[in-house]
């Protein structure tokens, strides 16, 4: 143990994610060593986070103003909108460039373990946005998990009574790059049974 | 063949092997008692042939933490991806369990030769659980609103949901399991009727909690049958599920039936039939890996002491035609001298050959 702020410093850096004790600590002596300069750009950094970054009204993203930079983006296709469960999943999405329309963050996934129902996530604000909005496709992008699947699951319950919308989920297959024979059983045979026809 | 006095490391090495085969212990439920007190974490390094190729299959063990997996020296991404690269059977004192101890011994016994068989299962199993544990958690919180006065609906919209993927997953697994016992029956009434032919005729048999729900006809369970069925039984007892904050169908809720004659085998057999029938269900099991083509490493820790001289000699004839048998024993004579093969000596955690 460390005196005062030094193992103050520690303890909190490894309530992290992904930091260990060994980790902290290195960490703490980092900064202990740093440009003064450095060390308060990351205060303010710190300090902004929370009080800075609000939520889009629409979308649910992480952004700097009432509405993200996304949602506030005329070119973007606003009858497409990729329903995914963390803003993190927002930026994986748009790492593609693959996609031209809206997102919709949920916050999370069907969890029960967790105490996360439906009304925990921005379910209704999704309802709202497609009985709104000129909305043709619903695309779901939840994690291949088991909370993401039934959370897929579920809104496809829930969207189904929609006139002309069309809803699709991801395809689930190969990993580009890979090589057949090292693929799971469970993701080949889903790739197998998702096949199309070329 | 392994000697030594008790406590000396005998069965931690047949353990750690049957480790590499189903990433489990045949002795404790947890990964913790693996690892020597007071150290973080326990290696284990396997050299092994698989269908005449020799591979390195490494394994580290950390309590708490996750485990890691390396074939080859490579990495792999779970190591759920090294099963069924060593198939064991292992017997040991403990599996007396089987016939005496609670249905959750016989579930895993059943799980784990499903892995062994197709290791497709162990994903299987493991999405099943999760969907269980989610689903457990929903009923507690939904039943408890209800209870309250207040509805629940919240909770109730999902179970729908819940249920679907339950249905799914489960089908799944008791196919998985019907096939099994299906395959399996035969061989342990075999192997059973060897070790105790005096002894009245076993049989074992699956019973579900779908009760006379279950479909029944055809050569193979069918899983989309299977899957309606076990979602009509979850519409019928929802309110008592509700009630009682626990799933009441699906395979978490079966049992392995193990029948002497006439009556159970759990309280009817003697503690001499209790050994011959869970001796059984290894040999049975044995059988059904080799019948599938595949050589699986025979694992004996400590049963000579504990069988009689038929039983002794009956087990070391199935043994002897086994490709590789490994055996622990404290006493060297309570082993028949025709599995005299290669003798190591295993003293305070050392093991030496003994020339």
């Amino acid at each position: 143990m460390y005196e005062g702020p030094v193992q103050d410093l520690i303890d909190e850096l490894g309530r992290l994610p992904g930091v260990g004790p060994k980790s902290a600590q290195r960490i703490a002596f980092h900064l202990l060593a740093a440009d003064p300069a450095d060390v308060g750009r990351l205060q303010d950094a710190l300090g902004r986070v929370k009080e800075g970054v609000v939520f889009c009204e629409i979308c649910g993203n992480v952004s700097e103003q009432t509405q993200c930079r996304i949602c506030r983006d005329l070119r973007r296709d606003a009858t497409v909108v990729c329903v995914v469960e963390e803003p993190k999943d927002v930026l994986a999405v748009e790492r593609t460039r693959e996609f031209k329309g809206r997102y919709h963050v949920l916050g999370g996934a069907l969890d029960p373990l967790a105490g996360i129902g439906p009304d925990q996530l921005r379910i209704r604000e999704l309802m709202a946005r497609i009985g709104a909005q000129d909305i043709t496709e619903i695309i779901l992008a939840t994690d291949p998990n088991t909370e993401g699947e039934a959370t897929a699951t579920y809104l496809v319950r829930m969207l189904r009574d929609f006139p002309g919308l069309t809803v699709t989920r991801l395809a689930s297959g190969l990993p580009m790059g890979g090589d057949l024979e090292f693929a799971d059983e469970l993701t080949l045979g889903r790739a197998l049974s998702g096949r199309r026809t070329v | 063949m392994l000697v030594g006095q008790n406590g000396q490391g005998k069965t931690n090495l047949v353990e750690a092997i049957g480790y590499v085969a189903t990433l489990g212990s045949h002795r404790v439920a947890t990964d913790a008692p693996l690892v020597r007190h007071g150290c973080p974490r326990a290696v284990v390094r396997t050299a092994l042939v698989n269908e005449d190729r020799e591979l390195t299959v490494e394994l580290e063990i950390a309590p708490g933490k996750a485990n890691r997996a390396r074939v080859n020296r490579g990495p792999v991404p779970r190591p759920r991806d090294v099963l069924g690269i060593l198939r064991t059977v292992l017997f040991a004192p403990e599996d007396l369990a089987l016939v005496r101890g609670d249905p959750g011994e016989r579930r895993a016994f059943m799980d784990a030769l499903l892995v062994q068989r197709a290791p497709r299962y162990a994903g299987v199993r493991a999405d099943y659980e999760k969907v269980l544990r989610q689903r457990n958690a929903l009923l507690k919180s939904a039943g408890a609103a209800r209870r309250g006065g207040r509805g629940g609906e919240n909770d109730l919209s999902t179970l729908d949901v819940w249920d679907g993927h339950l249905a799914k997953h489960g089908a799944e697994l008791l196919a998985a399991r019907l096939d099994l016992v299906d395959d399996l029956a035969p061989l342990v009434a075999a192997a059973y009727a060897g070790v105790a032919p005096e002894s009245r005729p076993a049989a074992i048999g699956y019973r579900s909690s779908l009760g006379e729900a279950l479909p029944t006809g055809g050569e193979r369970a069918d899983v989309s049958a299977i899957t309606e069925a076990l979602l009509a039984a979850l519409g019928e007892k929802r309110s008592q599920e509700l009630e009682r904050g626990v799933s009441l169908v699906g395979p978490h809720r079966d049992e392995l039936d193990l029948v002497l004659g006439e009556a159970p085998a759990k309280g009817y057999a003697s503690h001499g039939e209790s050994w011959s029938y869970a001796l059984a269900l290894r040999l049975g099991a044995y059988e059904l890996l080799r019948a599938e083509g595949t050589e699986p490493v025979l694992v004996l820790d400590d049963v000579f002491a504990e069988l009689d001289r038929r039983r002794r000699q009956r087990l070391a004839e199935v043994a002897i035609a086994a490709e590789q048998v490994l055996v622990t024993a404290a006493v060297e004579e309570d082993v028949p001298g025709e599995l005299a093969g290669t003798r190591f000596r295993v003293a305070d955690g050392e093991v030496r050959r003994v020339e």
